[in-house]
């Protein structure tokens, strides 16, 4: 019987079904802990693209202290950071830079349009230097839509996202 | 002889080996716009170790085109999409737009509705200062500085908020006066307001203004003398610490600004520190016309002028400015006639304290960038317009 | 204080004495009265330079506005510096004018230095060729212009000779259109 066991071909069919047995069993509780990881620590990017950036460093404030969901706003580099924020209008001159920057961050990364100007184009669609909304260039997770949207609305979204990242499998 | 020739000929070849040129010195670097701290902007300068040598601005990032978007709507639609270059000042850049409006098309405005406007501009102007503060903070690493004047400012937003119905853009003036009235209770809850903040400037002066790190860091550096304000036009503030007291609230008073009275705060010294100090003392004074305003406001009467829907008057032109946070905010709108302007064209304190960029980053350390840019009151939105 | 007052009086004279006229023709001061300090300031300029170089536009109290042709503007500017006293421009612009096949450059000019020159601005105009767009440029007299000429290049196409930079400023860099502040441009949709 234990010849038959350790016999090469049948003793790589056991590990491998315990492999598979570990995975399933793992899975479960390790994605809930990283995912647990990944949603009280979003760090977004520095990067202001226009007019709803006040009400983002409103949202910082100590009203609406968005600080207390992991979400600081403080780190210089954008290879540590995994959400990015794109707060009003995109402008033809400002795209590529912000295509430049989405491509820069590592996976698994996120992304909020806020304000309806990033959603749409909002009150600017018949500009001739702005884009009709953002999501012709990154793929967009939540959109926060008002003109600005208020601090409130804008951690509703964040919150819709960690709900997404929730429900997520991990890669 | 022999060995002074060699040791001669090795330091000459250990020369050459490590000779550098102007060129290999500079170093390029582009304060991009992202970066944390820089805003939506990008300047370009070049480092020869520590110090800058050439500074270019790059803006543009934010223009989305106003001025030709101003042609293709009428006086009054163009009131929404003007206040977004400055969003938390809004007040005080649909202001001078309505002045300008209400001089072309000949509309009077009535008493109650030049007091309320007046009002809400000292209000505005508080909730923009304290915001600049707070970045200022944050730029130099204080982040108690960032705390501290992003709470304040919430207060002043409830104020506003109960005036005006929004947060930041109120589209409260209109070409002839304010949308409504004051809400019941609101002067007393805006004197009690005020008397609160001037207890807090108190604590501000002292965790900040006194702080031996930040006058460190601001003293002396970027000074900016009288004659080079004078050429360059900057406006606002920067012309203000450099020793020229000039205000257009009382250069050339519009609507009731003529019965406030109020002192123009200035200071000498021309380098980053008055920079820094002069909107706050703008604070100050600030306070004591929100009170002077509310006890001499007419307690009743209209607040806007009957107008028809699409106001028009004959052609012609005006020019019109008033002060804002950052300067003077002048519109030159043309008309011909019709209810949609000919040009409109914005002036806007930022865009002309731009020019100060490159003349005082040039020669001071690399260092020291962000006290110098950021005290030179620049907002990239409003810039780029 | 009284020039408010007397602004106000002023524009209702003036809109009801001048007719529909457009902005090419002068309107003329007939039944108003031309504030004096003002009238005096274009007074100076005009007895300097002759009466066919400079056009008198219109004086209102506090805001003045003349036209000269596109050659002699340096010397009016440089006399207007030195001799009046102002000393930095507060905005330059354009107005494209596809009718008369012309469009103004227009700075307002005013002063920090001088008391009673604080509350004027002096719009001094200028109209060059539609096709043919080029001035001499003023920086060498008011610094304070150098960004705004840039950007009226960049809008309307009115090349500034003797600006070190005329370039692109705020628009992106793969702009490929015309200037967009001039009528021809439509804006999309409209």
């Amino acid at each position: 019987m234990i010849k038959d066991l350790v016999n090469p071909t049948n003793f790589n069919l056991l590990v491998g079904k315990l492999g598979d047995v570990l995975i399933r069993a793992l899975d479960l509780p390790l994605g809930y802990a990283i995912n647990w990881g990944r949603i009280w620590s979003l760090w977004p990017v520095h990067l202001e693209t226009a007019c709803c950036s006040v009400e983002f460093g409103a949202a910082s404030g100590p009203r609406y202290d968005v600080e207390r969901f992991g979400i600081i706003e403080a780190f210089g580099s954008l290879r540590q950071c995994d959400l990015i924020v794109v707060q009003g209008t995109v402008t033809r001159k400002m795209a590529p830079r912000l295509r430049m920057v989405y491509d820069q961050m590592p996976d698994p990364k996120y992304v909020i349009a806020m304000g309806a100007c990033a959603i749409t184009g909002g009150l600017y669609i018949d500009s001739y230097n702005v884009l009709p909304g953002v999501d012709g260039i990154i793929p967009v997770d939540v959109y926060v839509p008002g003109c600005p949207p208020r601090p409130e609305t804008l951690i509703q979204g964040c919150m819709l996202l960690q709900e997404k990242i929730k429900r997520s499998k991990i890669r | 002889m022999e060995k002074e020739q060699k040791f001669d000929e090795t330091i000459r070849m250990g020369l050459e080996i490590v000779k550098e040129t102007e060129e290999d010195r500079l170093m390029t670097l582009s304060v991009g716009p992202q970066h944390p701290g820089s805003g939506h902007f990008r300047f370009t300068i070049k480092v020869d170790g520590d110090y800058i040598v050439y500074c270019d601005p790059d803006p543009g990032y934010v223009h989305r085109g106003e001025e030709k978007m101003c042609e293709y709507r009428n006086f009054i639609q163009n009131i929404p999409h003007l206040e977004r270059p400055v969003i938390h000042d809004s007040t005080n850049i649909t202001y001078s737009y309505s002045l300008a409006v209400e001089e072309l098309a000949n509309i009077k405005v009535p008493l109650r509705g030049q007091y309320i406007r007046a009002l809400a501009s000292e209000l505005n102007r508080q909730v923009y200062t304290l915001y600049w503060l707070g970045i200022y903070g944050i730029f130099l690493g204080h982040s108690t500085m960032f705390m501290w004047p992003l709470g304040d400012r919430e207060l002043f937003i409830d104020l506003l908020e109960a005036l005006t119905g929004a947060r930041v853009t109120h589209a409260f003036n209109i070409p002839g006066g304010v949308r409504n009235d004051m809400p019941e209770g609101f002067e007393e809850r805006c004197l009690r307001q005020v008397a609160y903040f001037e207890k807090r400037l108190a604590e501000y002066e002292d965790i900040f203004y006194n702080n031996p790190l930040f006058r460190q860091r601001t003293e002396g550096v970027g000074i900016l003398t009288k004659e080079d304000a004078i050429k360059l036009g900057v406006t606002g503030s920067v012309l203000r610490a450099s020793g020229i007291p000039f205000d257009v609230r009382k250069a050339e008073p519009y609507d009731i600004y003529n019965e406030i009275d109020f002192k123009i705060q200035y200071m000498k010294s021309g380098d980053s520190y008055a920079r820094s100090m002069v909107p706050f003392l703008d604070m100050k004074e600030s306070c004591n016309i929100i009170r002077e305003l509310l006890d001499k406001m007419p307690k009743s009467g209209e607040v806007r002028a009957k107008l028809q829907p699409n106001p028009k008057g004959p052609a012609g032109e005006s020019y019109k400015r008033v002060e804002s946070g950052r300067g003077a905010l002048g519109y030159y709108i043309v008309s011909d006639g019709t209810p949609k302007p000919y040009r409109v064209k914005l002036s806007v304190g930022s865009f002309r304290n731009m020019l100060a960029l490159p003349f005082l980053l040039i020669g001071s350390k690399l260092a020291d960038m962000p006290s110098i840019y950021w005290s030179l009151n620049y907002w990239p939105v409003e810039a780029d317009r | 204080m009284d020039s408010d007052q007397s602004k106000t009086q002023n524009n209702s004279e003036q809109k009801k004495s001048s007719s529909d006229s457009t902005q090419t023709s002068i309107s003329k001061k007939t039944e108003s009265v031309t504030p004096e300090f003002e009238g005096s300031l274009i007074n100076q300029i005009v007895t300097r330079f002759s009466d066919k170089l400079v056009q008198v536009i219109y004086v209102r109290p506090g805001r003045t506005k003349i036209l000269v042709p596109p050659n002699e503007i340096v010397q009016v500017a440089s006399f207007i510096k030195d001799r009046l006293g102002f000393d930095h421009a507060e905005s330059v612009s354009g107005t494209d004018y596809p009718n008369d096949n012309q469009i103004e450059v227009i700075y307002h000019l005013s002063s920090y230095s001088d008391d009673k020159l604080s509350s004027q601005i002096l719009a001094l105009t200028t109209r060059v060729d539609r096709n043919e767009s080029r001035m001499p440029t003023l920086i060498n007299i008011f610094k304070s212009a150098e960004y705004h000429e840039r950007e009226t290049f960049e809008m309307l196409g009115v090349y500034f000779e003797g600006h070190p930079r005329n370039e692109r400023f705020l628009l992106p860099e793969d702009w490929a259109d015309i200037p967009p502040l001039r009528k021809e441009f439509r804006i999309k949709g409209r």
